[in-house]
């Protein structure tokens, strides 16, 4: 009787599990689906789910029909820029933040999270117009700074804080100087914590769509408005839409796959997330 | 606060706080840089928006001083007003529904099951994945006729739905997707509380007779409160500032029907370029967050007492 309840249970479990998993396996397999068919499949009714033959069709025509490659190298220049600058800058300041104990600094960093990314937009919009910086990717790496150093300066002013200190110490004793306590001690040390914080501000700044939507002409867009355009122009084409899509996200999608471990320490440690 | 401590440790009141802070100020140079970038591109659009919300401001340059003008016109604009009611109805679905999905997700990952480890990834991938990627391909399946939600409808024995086509039923569907993207950041921060629970009280309990389920209401959920707090607190902000996936699946139609606040705000701004009119709406926008996040901290910090 107790090993049916214990079986019965088993079973149950197990349901749940498939159920809390099915909505996002059935959306990106749907996706996939979508962007393997014919258009004639793709507007058939009752839906075809399995692509029969696969076609590459799609794929062929998002690179053919639009400037895709063009605007997958703006993506690739604007979130490495976006994620080096952050790190570069965001890693010291982390350091520096822990050391001080400036509380009042991490406010700042907190606000900054909380303030919607549209509101940063008007005044830096302006601004860039009347610099005559528009046109070029520099307004775009700039904005998703906002995103980027943030999600760096938290993720590493928590890691530095639970660094012991008494390395370092030692190291000033021996007669470093602090800058290179920091750049020798310290941030080896601080390893994992880079690397949190790298794949994370990358991913928040690849996703974005707001500011390069606003900010970006017809040759400096990146990817996520470039396929928001093709939404637009072509209602119902949904291979190649599909196809775009798919392309958009399958980096950050890889990239969660393979630093699953580290996405959720960082997430579970700060609730980071940008925009 | 150096020098209190200093004082109640009754010796050199005067001279260790001041080495101290010496000693600290040496660091200043590592958040020089930084704070000049976010002085830059965080601090100064705060301060300029909200010059720019107290002027008629045009594109071009043309700039009036209107004083208060902007927010009396906030306060009495139809429009504005219904964007925040829809706003407040979004953020409710989109808080209430994650919570109660991520505790359960979050009760069942924390226990081992075979591939716990795939399931888990597999479930935190739509935060991750790119909203406007995602956003297409929910429009894709919301279509009244050869969408695959209606189908699904259809083989269980229900009517089609309009989704985000009718104006009754566009912000229930916008919440799905909501739901859908962010639960999984419910989840983890659970998980993580639930990681750090201790396991005497559960053993008391079993020792005592206690039930699974008395276990749960009685030592999980007020363990686990403070966890729930940042949890409410994140979700909350987060809903409130939706944007991406709104914008590219309705645009705030049918009509005006999904028009939240942000939408509102980026139609102000960039579709009408009432530069100034919109800057007060982020001011306001942005007091109704604070206030928000403010009481849930309140809330946090009764919890952390109780």
């Amino acid at each position: 009787m107790r090993k049916v309840k214990r079986i019965a249970w088993n079973i149950g479990f197990g349901f749940g599990v498939v159920m809390l998993v099915a909505p996002a396996i059935t959306v990106f397999l749907w996706m996939l689906s979508l962007s393997l068919k014919t258009e004639l499949d793709n507007t058939d009714y009752p839906p075809v789910f399995i692509p029969n033959p696969p076609v590459m069709d799609n794929f062929v025509q998002v690179f053919e029909r639009n400037n895709f490659l063009k605007y997958a190298i703006n993506s690739v220049i604007v979130s490495f820029s976006a994620t080096g600058l952050a790190i570069l800058l965001g890693v010291p300041a982390g350091y520096g933040i822990a050391k001080m104990k400036a509380t009042k600094a991490a406010v700042v960093i907190l606000i900054a999270r909380i303030t919607p990314g549209l509101s940063y937009l008007i005044p830096l919009f302006l601004l860039f117009q009347w610099i005559g910086l528009t046109g070029t990717l520099a307004p775009i790496v700039i904005t998703h700074l906002v995103i980027t150093v943030p999600i760096v300066v938290w993720i590493m002013m928590g890691f530095f804080e639970g660094l012991p200190a008494e390395l370092e110490e030692a190291a000033l004793v021996d007669g470093a100087t602090i800058w290179q306590a920091f750049r020798h001690v310290a941030m080896p040390l601080a390893k994992p914590g880079i690397t949190v914080a790298t794949i994370l501000a990358f991913i928040f700044s690849w996703n974005n769509f707001i500011f390069a939507m606003v900010l970006a002409g017809r040759e400096t867009r990146t990817l996520p408005v470039a396929v928001n355009n093709m939404l637009t122009f072509e209602q119902i084409s949904w291979g190649p839409l599909s196809a775009a899509a798919l392309l958009v996200t399958a980096p950050v999608l890889l990239l969660t796959l393979l630093a699953q471990k580290q996405i959720v320490a960082g997430l579970t440690a700060g609730g980071v997330k940008g925009g | 606060m150096a020098g209190s401590a200093a004082t109640l440790d009754g010796t050199a009141a005067g001279a260790r706080p001041r080495r101290r802070q010496n000693y600290a100020r040496r660091y200043w140079w590592f958040v020089v840089p930084c704070g000049a970038v976010v002085l830059g591109t965080i601090i100064f659009p705060w301060v300029f928006t909200v010059y720019m919300s107290m002027h008629d401001f045009k594109l071009g340059g043309a700039r009036e001083w209107v004083g208060s003008a902007n927010y009396v016109k906030l306060v009495s604009d139809e429009r504005f007003l219904l964007s925040i009611m829809r706003t407040l109805y979004f953020t409710g679905l989109s808080v209430v529904i994650p919570m109660v999905l991520g505790l359960l997700a979050a009760l069942a990952f924390a226990r081992k099951f075979p591939l716990r480890g795939l399931a888990r990834t597999i479930f935190i991938l739509p935060m991750m994945a790119t909203p406007v990627a995602v956003a297409l391909v929910w429009t894709m399946m919301f279509h009244p006729q050869l969408g695959v939600l209606n189908w699904l409808l259809q083989q269980v024995g229900l009517p089609p739905s309009m989704w985000v086509y009718s104006p009754e039923t566009v912000i229930p569907t916008l919440v799905m997707v909501e739901v859908w993207h962010w639960t999984p950041l419910v989840m983890l921060i659970l998980l993580g509380g639930l990681a750090s629970l201790p396991i005497d009280p559960y053993e008391a309990a079993k020792i005592d007779g206690a039930t699974p389920w008395q276990a749960f209401w009685h030592i999980t959920l007020p363990l686990l409160a403070p966890f729930l707090v940042v949890a409410l607190i994140i979700r909350t902000i987060d809903a409130l500032k939706a944007f991406d996936t709104i914008y590219v699946i309705t645009q705030g139609g049918p009509g005006t029907a999904s028009e939240t606040i942000n939408i509102f705000l980026y139609l102000q701004a960039f579709a009408y370029y009432n530069l100034g009119y919109a800057s007060a709406v982020v001011v306001v926008f942005f007091a109704i967050i604070i206030l928000l996040a403010m009481v849930l901290l309140w809330t946090r910090a009764r919890v952390k007492d109780a």
